[in-house]
């Protein structure tokens, strides 16, 4: 029986033990997993290549202010720049205010857009038409499977901020790695139900040649309008998401608490497991010494243990966060969930930290054990 | 006959380590849940005690919010005139004319900028808002770019407390006064005169809603009907505090998340309660079957194992909430799902919030301690003595 065999054994010496103790690290890790991965999502994640490359133009005072259309002129006089078209955001309600019917709307430049979201494929057949309809609309694959839209059907969105109601065709279907629902339109329907919005424009999608130009580009936007009305702010996208993170709390710290207090429960949970497994064997690690084994040998036994434990419930806890995340992006109320996966680094972050976990814990009470006098520890009735 | 409570607590004393280890464990799962309960109890009552029964708010038709609405200044005029709506001493209408708008400013910690509701209102406005009061400064007047904050802004943000500018619009406003709003909505807020916001947000055309004070409970439910019905105003009233509860939704990612926490957290600490009672059966195998000798019922054993795994969790719990109450009180934001801007509100480690965290414990120490308990009391006499 080699050592490493021996371990495993052990480990499933006490099966009823052995098992509450990897459920009880599987739920925590579980929790890891799904946290480390949001946290991924949020704040690591850089998005597709061709995210960097895209800037977004707002009111420097706020998102709520618009700015004139003829700003997309100007940004475009800009070296580096490739594409603009106005980001519009609409607001609009369909059908009632349920959170499965929610989505966002925008209303965009159909000639334009899909040349800035690059990594969205559009049928070309369907992209002509999407720009040939006034009142055509392009929405993802996964909002027209869960209304059941297909090309040519209508479909009507109530506006809450522009006092309008969007009678739309669905012209284009397209296929998208980003999570979140949306629906893009022709911005000239809102100005032509509303001559008074005209001219206005929320925000500017900005694609940039080359990354090397990303800085550059943003700074010049915003320098071109410093001195005007309407000053502007100009972030990449990923930026721009993060803004609205932020705006949330102090998001960072609630996750990376979180995390600290489950890390810390399942040191605990495993740190008791083996001190009550090795106080019961305290007179066979007197046999053992007796045999002849090291201590430096007893010790990686009982450390091997632990980690064999703690790895098998990380195993379950990250399997299962993997199933859970796929599970909840579907739900409803999960929308928070969508855009958030757990990819094989966080997944193996997660074991590395079920196997540390197990590691620590049993440092202690197996140098302990590995200390004791032989005689003693024959001797020991318990 | 039940089993002395105290032999429970021995035993429990008797073990010091486990216990602890154990009843840490459960402490960590209850203080993540009491810190996302008390967040939620705060926002709740952020929102719930916002507003008077008898204000009503008049928005245009189909919005939900100040922030999109629009009500133009002709409409402004039908509406303070309407029967029903309450004169003040000098016989002028109680009605305010608001204009909101969201700014962004920087927090006060560095942890970056955040957007805040701008209300434009006319002195009326206080006058309909009476539980609102100043505790430093003065209210700003009419006509002057002078600005009052509420307590929370002034001490969260750069550049808010008395005395200081801040540069928003189409120039500086003097900080002249802090308001104390309570835990209410308004709290935060910054005001100003509602003809300097219009004029520097270009909003002269339209207020953004306008606020009316009914004489009593049946005329604010006729105004509100009579707004909501007339066709050429396209208009629509709410009571103020319906309009409020409305934006406690905002709390929902939190609820969301943090229960899918504390549930995920609660089965793990189950399960390691679970295996500290089968432990303690283990150990005490020959006393349990001495005890059976003795004639103590198999249903007192199993009620005498399941206390003690309560007793447990219940020490986790009294432990978890030691941890979390340096944390009552602490003044955080998020952002208001509705208004655009960020809600300020305390956590609130209410009554309620402390019950459900000790039901919630014991509820793990149940789950934890039935199946250890099962089993200690099946075990042959016997053959446990021989142990």
């Amino acid at each position: 029986m080699t050592l490493g065999r021996f371990a495993t054994k052990n480990a499933f010496r006490n099966r009823r033990r052995s098992f509450l103790t990897a459920v009880s690290i599987a739920f925590s890790l579980l929790l890891l997993t799904l946290l480390m991965s949001v946290y991924r999502g949020f704040y690591l994640d850089q998005g597709p290549p061709e995210s960097a490359l895209r800037l977004i133009t707002r009111h420097k005072v706020s998102l709520v202010f618009f700015l004139p259309s003829y700003y997309r002129e100007k940004i475009r006089t800009i070296p580096g720049v490739v594409h603009v078209s106005p980001w519009n955001w609409f607001g609009g309600i369909y059908k009632d205010n349920k959170p499965e019917n929610q989505f966002a709307q925008f209303g965009v430049d159909p000639n334009e857009i899909f040349e800035i979201l690059s990594e969205n494929h559009v049928p070309p057949d369907q992209l002509e038409a999407f720009k040939h309809d006034r009142a055509g609309a392009a929405v993802n694959r996964a909002l027209a499977e869960k209304h059941g839209w297909k090309p040519g059907d209508k479909v009507i969105v109530q506006g809450t901020i522009y006092p309008l109601k969007l009678e739309l065709n669905i012209r284009a279907i397209y296929d998208t790695d980003n999570a979140f629902d949306s629906m893009l339109f022709s911005t000239e329907y809102i100005e032509q139900a509303l001559p008074r919005v005209k001219g206005r424009t929320g925000t500017f999608y900005t694609l940039v040649d080359t990354a090397g130009h990303v800085t550059t580009v943003s700074k010049a936007i915003d320098e071109m309008f410093a001195n005007s009305p309407q000053p502007t702010k100009t972030e990449t996208e990923k930026g721009f998401t993060l803004s609205f993170v932020a705006q949330l709390g102090n998001v960072k710290l609630f996750i990376l608490s979180i995390c600290g207090a489950v890390v810390f429960a399942i040191l605990l949970v495993s740190g008791n497991t083996m001190a009550m497994t090795i106080r019961e064997r305290t007179r066979e690690v007197a046999v053992l010494k007796t045999l002849g084994f090291t201590r430096g040998t007893i010790l990686s036994l009982y450390i091997g243990e632990a980690v064999t434990l703690s790895l098998l419930g990380g195993l379950l806890g990250a399997t299962g966060a993997t199933l859970l995340m796929i599970v909840a992006s579907k739900m409803p109320n999960g929308t928070f969930f969508t855009g958030f996966k757990v990819n094989s680094p966080t997944y193996l972050a997660a074991l590395a930290v079920a196997a540390l976990v197990g590691f620590v814990s049993a440092i202690f009470p197996s140098y302990n054990a590995s200390r004791r006098n032989i005689v003693d520890g024959l001797r020991h009735i318990g | 006959m039940a089993i002395p409570i105290s032999y429970n607590i021995r035993n429990l004393r008797l073990r010091v380590g486990a216990t602890m280890m154990t009843a840490l464990g459960i402490a960590l799962t209850v203080s993540v849940a009491v810190f996302i309960m008390a967040l939620l109890a705060g926002l709740k009552k952020a929102f719930v005690s916002s507003g008077d029964p008898l204000n009503v708010l008049v928005l245009r038709k189909a919005s939900q919010t100040e922030l999109q609405s629009g009500v133009d200044r002709a409409s402004y005029d039908t509406i303070k005139y309407l029967p029903g709506v309450a004169k003040d001493k000098a016989g002028d209408p109680l009605a305010s004319p608001e204009v909101v708008v969201v700014i962004v400013l920087p927090r006060n910690d560095n942890s970056g900028e955040t957007n805040v509701t701008v209300r434009g209102m006319s002195s009326t406005g206080f006058e309909l808002r009476p539980k609102i009061g100043l505790v430093e400064g003065r209210w700003f007047n009419a006509g002057q770019r002078e600005i009052v904050v509420s307590k929370s802004i002034s001490k969260r943000f750069r550049n808010a407390a008395i005395g200081n500018e801040l540069f928003f619009g189409k120039g500086k406003w003097r900080v002249v006064g802090v308001f104390d709003a309570g835990d209410t909505a308004a709290s935060s807020e910054i005001w100003a005169d509602v003809n300097q916001m219009a004029s520097d947000f270009e909003r002269n055309s339209a207020f953004s809603s306008v606020l009316v004070h009914a004489t009593d409970p049946i005329a604010a439910q006729g105004l509100k009907n009579r707004v909501a019905d007339d066709q050429r105003l396209a208009l629509d009233a709410f009571a103020e505090p319906d309009y409020y509860a409305e934006q406690t939704k905002s709390g929902a990612p939190i609820q969301f998340v943090g229960t899918i926490v504390a549930i995920v957290m609660a089965i793990g600490s189950c399960f390691a309660a679970m295996n500290t009672m089968y432990a303690a059966v283990a150990y005490r195998s020959r006393e349990i079957a001495t005890l059976r000798i003795l004639g103590f019922s198999r249903p007192s054993i199993i009620a005498s194992f399941v206390f003690e795994s309560v007793l447990l969790a219940l020490l986790g719990a009294a432990l978890g909430l030691l941890l979390m109450l340096p944390f009552n009180g602490l003044t955080t934001g998020t952002a208001n799902a509705l208004t655009f801007s960020e809600t300020v509100f305390s956590v609130r480690i209410t009554l309620a919030v402390m019950i459900t965290a000790i039901l919630f414990a014991v509820t793990m120490g149940l789950f934890g301690g039935i199946a250890p308990a099962w089993h200690a009391s099946r075990r042959e006499i016997l053959s446990a003595l021989r142990d």
